[in-house]
């Protein structure tokens, strides 16, 4: 495979399109409100009215609105059709010349897609993710094929380094850091790990981008390993994806075929291949020792570090390992330059963030917006506030990291700092919104009951201190605690978070501590009197 | 198990594979061991293999795969125990898993589950003794959109309640009649 060859596939894709496509997402969310059988009778539809050479029914990846699918999209006639169902397919063919169609139009232009800036979902809900010629038509692989090409390694660390790219899986470590560390490490073999071991509840951005543009995040590892020295990528992904999963086996093999995985990548002396290791359902995974642990086939408990990765990672060798969005993010850093990245987001925090918008809120689906854009226009302008009249009471941010801010600072511009700084963290972009019914003290239980189930059982104050504060927490709401055993749980929390040792233990308290001290009343209120 | 001297342990591998005898599960699970070349580092994947071909895991299973890994009992059993996904105990005809992820929690899936624990007299995590439905909760199916969502059989439905939860499950529990 040679550029030539790539512009080939692309000019052959771009010209065997049709004048009408017709877009109908098939990501898991849709697909489970019958997309699949949305798509066939489109695809019918299309047969019965002869338009089988002017209308294209194309299967993409998320189109984001999740609460409104399937959704089915029209170009070039700007239309977006919600909740379709498979009998509305023909309405929708013979409406496309002007007239009405039966299924429900959704609005294109909505604040939820109008504030939405893509980087790592541009290509979502637009491509084909089972069509490799699809992901090359849009550009795809040429940012590989620019850096091994005409990039030497030490260029590609230093465009990564000047995008100000942070790791997008919560910890917000600078990512040309990570980067230059592992290149400097001393060692023959090393390995790229993207980790895609989406554990938070509430947040599936990264099984988005695996279902809607594997090749994406394949292309990211290439151009990583490239720059650090690997030649042997592992992608870690839950078992509880079976379409990303699939999806990914598939665009591994496609890029073998195509030559764009294995060895001499565009007649380069540059080898990489990647396999896909699955999970078996631990949250502890997505810590990075135990994530290495669980690849090596032992149970996925962490170790101390240092050693990092970077400089003794997976089977001792120096290991890079990223986040599914960090990698979706480089193969757009090297096509548009450093500075065309740097220059969007805010001063520490660069680029966007993409956000699963989910609980007590009118529009739930993914959204991705540029680093300070401000809670307030995420959640009522784009997310259409609560539904019912409800009111928002807190945003849920971080999963069972993270915590929850109250409505009154939802003016907070969306940054690594702003979020640390409020006792919540960015975390990997679940954002959970909670209506005034929602009770923060059972939310904190919730949470404290995960961590205590998915401790892993290492160290005693993780495994010890949450079953402890889960008990606290409990007798709380039963309304049996007295004010000492408040105290407890605050001391609990201080001793867990600074003795633990991995970030599952050192950051489970941080639930119960943000609404402590947003919500202490609702604590109070039910303590016993003594 | 893991008591067994090691002679003991073989003959006893070589016991089970003699009553599966003609048992094309075993030669898939072969093929597939030696597809990662008997590496213990694949472990994770043999038994994931496993468990798809025979449903769940026992005792003599492990062993087999012990015993073709090179590996100890038990790290086998260490491993297989430690993550959920893996189980040690025969599963129901039918399954119902609900989603218990954050935002199905503030929707109310916390309702869902326990109406279905009720209708079928047990509790998450367990099968029915007539083996016909097991009760499953997850941490997050990544379905978030459709919260709450349960997934029956296999198939992930959305925008659940008690009630419609308990129309779908109720031809799989058998109502004992007091």
């Amino acid at each position: 495979m040679l550029l030539p060859d790539l512009e080939a596939i692309a000019k052959r894709e771009i010209s065997s399109r049709k004048k009408v496509t017709i877009r109908c997402c098939m990501a898991a969310g849709c697909l489970s409100s019958q997309s699949g059988e949305v798509k066939a009778a489109l695809e019918k539809a299309v047969q019965d009215a002869g338009l089988a050479g002017e209308v294209e029914v194309r299967g993409v990846g998320c189109m984001r609105l999740c609460c409104q699918g399937p959704l089915v999209a029209v170009d070039p006639h700007d239309a977006l059709f919600e909740k379709v169902a498979p009998l509305e397919a023909a309405s929708i063919i013979s409406a496309l010349d002007g007239g009405e169609s039966k299924a429900r139009r959704g609005d294109p232009h909505h604040a939820f897609f109008k504030n939405q800036f893509s980087i790592v979902l541009s290509n979502s809900g637009v491509i084909d993710p089972e069509r490799i010629e699809s992901y090359i038509a849009a550009d795809g692989y040429l940012a590989l094929h620019h850096a091994l090409r005409e990039m030497t390694a030490k260029e590609v660390l230093d465009a990564i380094q000047a995008s100000g790219l942070r790791g997008r899986g919560g910890g917000g470590y600078p990512t040309g850091l990570k980067w230059t560390t592992v290149a400097k490490a001393a060692g023959e073999k090393k390995y790229v790990i993207c980790n895609a071991d989406e554990g938070d509840p509430g947040a599936f951005m990264d099984r988005s981008v695996l279902e809607s543009d594997p090749h994406r995040v394949l292309e990211g590892m290439a151009i990583a390993a490239y720059a650090v020295g690997a030649d042997q990528g592992f992608i870690y992904v839950r078992a509880e994806y079976p379409l990303a999963i699939e999806r990914l086996q598939n665009a591994i093999r496609e890029a073998k075929r195509f030559g764009l995985l294995g060895s001499g990548i565009f007649d380069s002396p540059f080898h990489f291949s990647v396999d896909l290791r699955i999970g078996a359902g631990a949250f502890v995974c997505g810590e990075e020792t135990a994530l290495m642990a669980s690849i090596e086939g032992k149970r996925g408990t962490p170790r101390p570090r240092p050693p990092y990765p970077a400089e003794s990672g997976l089977w001792g060798c120096p290991t890079l390992i990223n986040n599914v969005e960090t990698f979706a993010n480089v193969a757009p850093i090297i096509q548009n330059g450093a500075e065309w990245f740097a220059n969007i987001g805010t001063g520490k925090s660069k680029g966007t963030k993409v956000f699963a918008l989910a609980g007590k809120i009118t529009n739930t689906g993914l959204i991705e917006v540029p680093m300070g854009t401000r809670l307030r226009i995420i959640v009522e302008e784009m997310g259409g506030g609560a539904p019912d009249g409800n009111s928002v009471k807190a945003v849920q941010t971080g999963g069972p990291s993270g915590g929850c801010i109250p409505a009154e600072h939802l003016d907070t511009p969306v940054d690594y700092e702003s979020l640390t700084h409020l006792g919540s963290i960015m975390g990997s972009g679940g954002m959970i919104v909670m209506d005034q019914d929602t009770d923060m003290v059972d939310v904190a239980r919730f949470f404290m009951e995960f961590c205590m189930d998915e401790s892993c059982g290492k160290c005693v104050p993780c495994r010890a201190g949450t079953v402890q504060m889960y008990h606290l927490l409990d007798k709380i709401i039963q309304r049996k605690a007295s004010q000492r055993d408040l105290a407890q749980l605050e001391e609990l929390c201080d001793l867990v978070k600074n003795t633990s040792l991995c970030g599952l233990g050192m950051t489970a308290p941080n639930p119960v501590l943000s609404t402590l001290r947003y919500f202490r009343k609702e604590y109070e209120d039910r303590l016993k009197q003594e | 198990m893991i008591r067994q001297p090691r002679s003991n342990r073989r003959k006893r591998v070589g016991e089970f594979l003699e009553r599966a005898d003609g048992d094309k599960r075993f030669k898939i699970l072969e093929t597939h061991i030696k597809r990662h070349q008997y590496r213990a580092d694949a472990l994770i994947e043999v038994l994931h293999k496993a468990q798809e071909l025979f449903g769940y895991l026992e005792d003599d299973l492990l062993l087999f795969v012990a015993n073709r890994l090179k590996l100890p009992p038990s790290r086998v059993y260490g491993v297989a125990t430690f993550y959920h996904f893996f189980t040690l105990k025969p599963k129901g005809r039918h399954s119902c898993v609900v989603c218990l992820g954050t935002a199905c929690y503030v929707k109310g899936a916390a309702h869902v589950l326990s109406a279905v624990e009720k209708s079928a007299g047990i509790r998450a995590g367990e099968t029915t003794p007539d083996e016909n439905l097991s009760l499953v909760t997850a941490r997050c199916i990544g379905a978030c959109g459709l919260a709450p969502a349960v997934v029956y059989d296999g198939k992930v439905t959305g925008r659940q309640t008690p009630e419609s939860a308990l129309e779908q499950v109720k031809g799989w529990i058998r109502h004992v009649v007091a």
